[in-house]
């Protein structure tokens, strides 16, 4: 047979990825007419009333259009980035540890980030200096920096990337660790703890303009290199040894993929703070209703993740009007239901 | 530099091992081992239980790591080979395969991955490939359906078509036959046969089932202690290599030129 007889057959050739490509279009599509409907939302829920929030948007003057384009718009925006992000490093994190309950924060970036502004804030209390050198970093710095000793921390304690079970078992160890030294120290200063726990339990409320460029540049620079090793994911499915005999760089691959984890879950718990559930149920859903292929998987994740933050921010800022809930509580919920719908189903089909 | 082992019955070996010893830990499992593959020559490794064939395939497959001696691929130490080259030249089918949610097809497809690299574009020589080897497992009719329905025979038919598909000239085979029902076990013979003869592929396999393994060219028996031997199916029966390695009786009848193992049913006595 020789290799240019036309197939008579097809596979996974031109017409099946025509398919499949169509396929995904109509979920992005989906994904998107969703997430502009949240923003929508996001913009006329807030401390004034829906009337009032629409009669802004149709009539803008000064004052409000202070209100909708510079704290409304970049609130829902950065929180889809935000969001996205967790989203992505959830669904490489998935890949990378080969399973589903794996998290963006299991390296223990949030212990981290939360250590990081507890040392911070400390700081900013305790002399002149401190607070000028908090003030240097902000609190976002210190949260990013915090993830990524966090991180470095873990790979060293597991002596690098090479055996993901002692890689998951050191995450363990340094979360409860660093854990239980940022209790310690709010234990010892208990006048932080008001502003800590805005960043404990997640907040979308600090988050500004400049910080949305920042989350979106970090989504920018994850995904591309994601989406492109998305194969070697795939190949990892089969089991390691057998990624390698088809010619993988196991090593290379994990260190580069667990990078963008780190990543892009420093900078979204900078921003947001520890928003549990978005990272773990992201990959889920889109698994559910859309394809396993770790290319798709990393397209959706995003933006299911973005959208699912969105939506805890929305509800976050609805239901107790005026006043808001910590979207971590939002996400946990959401997140937590979810996973017992799965749970329920699969014990359904037996 | 070591020398590649050269000419084994007058031809130059795809792949072989000099002294190669490998070991986890205290254990050492394979000790000072050299042997070679030729081109165009189905090999079968025989051997019990924890004598070493999986580690020897993962060995030469570079998937442990020698604890001295050096395994050649061509005339080259095979850890000198770029990644991408060797798995191009080298195949590995492992004992059992994780179970996947990706369709038949995209597994196929990634075992072109040393060839097509990681954008995943398909050539038509690519497609050609998966098709062929599909179409000789006899698994095109899973290319759209996602691993984790299919039964474990179905599976590893289409891990094989995986294997098959790059198109290597050495093929590592551990236990190909598993899950499979007697006609595809017979199919599957007969595949590595013509892959073997007709492509000119060394192929490298080890099968429980004996009467399958000494349908191979060439026979490699390993027991506790090390080789046995190496050699034709002829003379590992001449010298009844098979009994030393399974260290009790093990009978092969000759029927029209296939040899059969038959079970004794008499119970062991203490001396065998």
């Amino acid at each position: 047979m020789s290799a240019t007889r036309p197939l008579p057959f097809d596979l996974g050739g031109r017409q099946r990825t025509a398919r499949a490509r169509h396929r995904l279009l109509v979920w992005v599509l989906c994904c998107l007419a969703v997430t502009v409907l949240l923003a929508f939302g996001s913009l006329i829920v807030g401390t004034s009333s829906v009337e009032t929030s629409l009669g802004w948007l149709l009539k803008p003057d000064a004052e409000s259009s202070v209100v909708l384009w510079q704290i409304r718009l970049p609130r829902t925006i950065g929180a889809w980035l935000a969001g996205a992000l967790l989203g992505l490093a959830g669904g490489i994190a998935q890949g990378v540890f080969r399973n589903p309950l794996a998290e963006p924060y299991l390296l223990g970036t949030a212990s981290g980030a939360a250590l990081g502004v507890t040392v911070t804030l400390i700081a900013a209390d305790a002399s002149f200096e401190g607070l000028a050198w908090a003030a240097k970093i902000g609190i976002t710095g210190a949260a990013c920096i915090g993830a990524a000793g966090a991180t470095l921390l873990t790979v060293s304690l597991s002596r690098g990337v090479l055996q993901t079970r002692s890689l998951l078992l050191s995450g363990v160890v340094v979360a409860f660790l660093l854990g239980s030294i940022t209790q310690l120290l709010v234990l010892s200063r208990p006048e932080i703890w008001r502003t800590m726990q805005s960043f404990i339990f997640g907040s979308t409320g600090f988050l500004s303009w400049s910080s949305t460029e920042l989350l979106g540049a970090a989504l920018c620079v994850s995904i591309v290199p994601a989406v492109l090793l998305a194969r070697g994911l795939d190949a990892l499915t089969l089991g390691e040894d057998t990624a390698q005999s088809l010619g993988l760089s196991l090593p290379k691959l994990r260190l580069t993929l667990l990078g963008i984890v780190s990543l892009a879950s420093a900078t979204a718990v900078g921003q947001v703070g520890v928003v549990g559930f978005v990272g773990l149920i992201a990959p889920h859903i889109v698994r559910e209703t859309l394809s396993v292929n770790h290319r798709q998987l990393l397209i959706g994740a995003p933006l299911c993740g973005g959208a699912l933050l969105q939506a805890a921010d929305l509800i976050s800022r609805w239901v107790i009007r005026p006043s808001e809930l910590p979207v971590g509580a939002v996400t946990a919920c959401l997140g937590g239901s979810y996973l017992i719908f799965l749970l329920w189903r699969r014990s359904r089909r037996g | 530099m070591v020398e590649a082992q050269t000419r084994i019955d007058g031809g130059t070996p795809a792949l072989s091992c000099r002294d190669l010893s490998v070991g986890y830990g205290a254990h050492i499992v394979i000790k000072n081992l050299s042997i070679g593959f030729l081109p165009g020559f189905w090999t079968s490794i025989v051997g019990p239980n924890g004598c070493g064939k999986s580690t020897l395939l993962r060995a030469l497959a570079g998937l442990e790591t020698a604890r001295s001696g050096t395994i050649f691929l061509q005339d080259r130490a095979l850890s000198r080979w770029p990644r991408r080259e060797r798995a191009r030249r080298v195949a590995w089918l492992a004992q059992t395969s994780a179970v996947t949610d990706l369709t038949g097809a995209e597994v196929v497809a990634l075992g072109r991955f040393a060839h097509s690299g990681w954008l995943a574009h398909r050539q038509t020589e690519d497609e050609a490939a998966m098709y062929r080897a599909m179409m000789a497992t006899g698994s095109l009719a899973w290319a759209h359906r996602r691993m984790s329905t299919l039964s474990g025979g179905e599976r590893q038919r289409v891990h094989l078509a995986r294997t098959l598909a790059v198109e290597a000239s050495v093929m590592l085979l551990d236990e190909p036959t598993t899950h499979l029902d007697p006609p595809h076990q017979e199919d599957i013979v007969r595949l590595l046969r013509e892959q073997a003869k007709g492509s000119g592929v060394s192929v490298v396999s080890a099968i429980h089932d004996l009467s399958l393994a000494l349908a191979a060219d060439r026979i490699v028996v390993l027991g506790y202690r090390g080789l046995i031997g190496h050699g034709t199916i002829a003379e590992a029966l001449t010298g009844d290599w098979l009994s030393a390695a399974f260290e009790t009786p093990v009978h092969v009848v000759e029927h029209r030129g296939a040899h059969l193992w038959r079970p004794s049913l008499h119970p062991r006595g203490p001396g065998e």
